[in-house]
C-alpha cells in the first residue's frame, strides 16, 4: 500500500512538513507544492528534515511552483525530483491514496 | 494635513501562496502616493517576496515580482531585510532582486534600497516608527 503525501506550506512558517515526514511510512512519496517548495532549498535550516528522511521516503517538488518563487533547481537538495503537472497526475495514479497536509 | 508620519510595512509571508504580499504592495504604493515616510521590512518568510528570477507562466497567474523594482520611483528608499531570516532559509543577498532608488541631489545616481540588518537593528527600526502595518 503506497501513499502520496502533499505539503503546501513552508517549513519555516509551520510544522506541517515535519509532521508529515514523521508520519510518512517507508516507501511513501512526499510532493512539495505551493509554499511547500521552499523547504527543498539546500543549506536551509530545515533541509535536514528532508535529508534525514530521504532513505525511506521519495521527495518531489512541483516545477511550476519552484519557478514562480524564483528558486533555481540547482539550489534544491540533491535527490529531490522535479515534476510538472502531468508528473503530479502520475504520482496520484501510481499511489493508492493521497494525503494533503495543509 | 501636512504631517508626515513614519509608516513601516512589515512583510512576513511568502508571495504567491497567499495574497498577503500582493495586498501589502498595493497598500505600500498608496502610502507612498500620499508622500509619507515609508519603509519596508522583510522578515521570516517575507524575505521570499524579493527573490529574483520569478516566472509564474506555469501557474497561469500574474507575476508581481517586477513591481518591487518600481518602489524606487515611488521614493521608497528604505527596504530592510532581516539577516537571520535569509541565513535560516539558505539564502544570501545575491538571491534577491537588486532594488535601487535615484538620488536627485547627486545627478540621479542609483543607490541601493535594500539594507540587510540584524534582528536587533530591526528592533530599532520598528521602535522609530509612528505606524507599523503588518502583512
Amino acid at each position: 500500500m503506497s501513499m502520496l503525501h502533499t505539503v503546501n506550506k513552508s517549513a519555516y512558517e509551520r510544522g506541517t512538513l515535519e509532521s508529515c515526514v514523521s508520519k510518512a511510512a517507508k516507501g511513501s512519496s512526499v510532493l512539495l507544492i505551493e509554499d511547500g517548495v521552499y523547504s527543498a532549498v539546500k543549506g536551509g535550516a530545515k533541509a535536514g528534515v528532508i535529508e534525514k528522511a530521504m532513505g525511506d521516503v521519495s521527495f518531489y517538488v512541483l516545477g511550476p511552483d519552484v519557478k514562480a518563487r524564483g528558486l533555481d533547481e540547482g539550489k534544491l537538495i540533491d535527490g529531490i525530483k522535479v515534476v510538472d503537472y502531468s508528473g503530479f497526475v502520475e504520482l496520484t495514479v501510481n499511489n493508492d491514496k493521497v494525503a494533503s497536509w495543509l | 494635513m501636512s504631517d508626515v508620519k513614519k509608516f513601516c510595512y512589515l512583510n512576513r509571508k511568502a508571495p504567491y501562496g497567499t495574497v498577503y504580499a500582493w495586498e501589502s504592495l498595493e497598500v505600500v504604493l498608496i502610502g507612498a502616493a500620499f508622500d509619507q515616510d515609508c519603509s519596508l521590512v522583510f522578515a521570516d518568510d517575507g524575505v521570499y517576496q524579493l527573490m529574483k528570477g520569478s516566472d509564474t507562466t506555469g501557474l497561469g497567474i500574474k507575476n508581481f515580482s517586477p513591481t518591487y523594482s518600481a518602489l524606487g520611483d515611488y521614493d521608497i528608499k528604505k527596504i530592510y531585510v532581516e539577516k537571520e531570516s535569509l541565513e535560516e532559509r539558505g539564502l544570501t543577498l545575491d538571491d534577491l532582486q537588486h532594488l535601487v532608488w535615484e538620488d536627485e541631489d547627486e545627478d540621479y545616481a542609483e543607490k541601493d534600497s535594500i539594507m540587510v540588518v540584524t534582528k536587533d537593528e530591526l528592533a530599532q527600526v520598528l521602535e522609530e516608527q509612528d505606524v507599523v502595518l503588518s502583512f
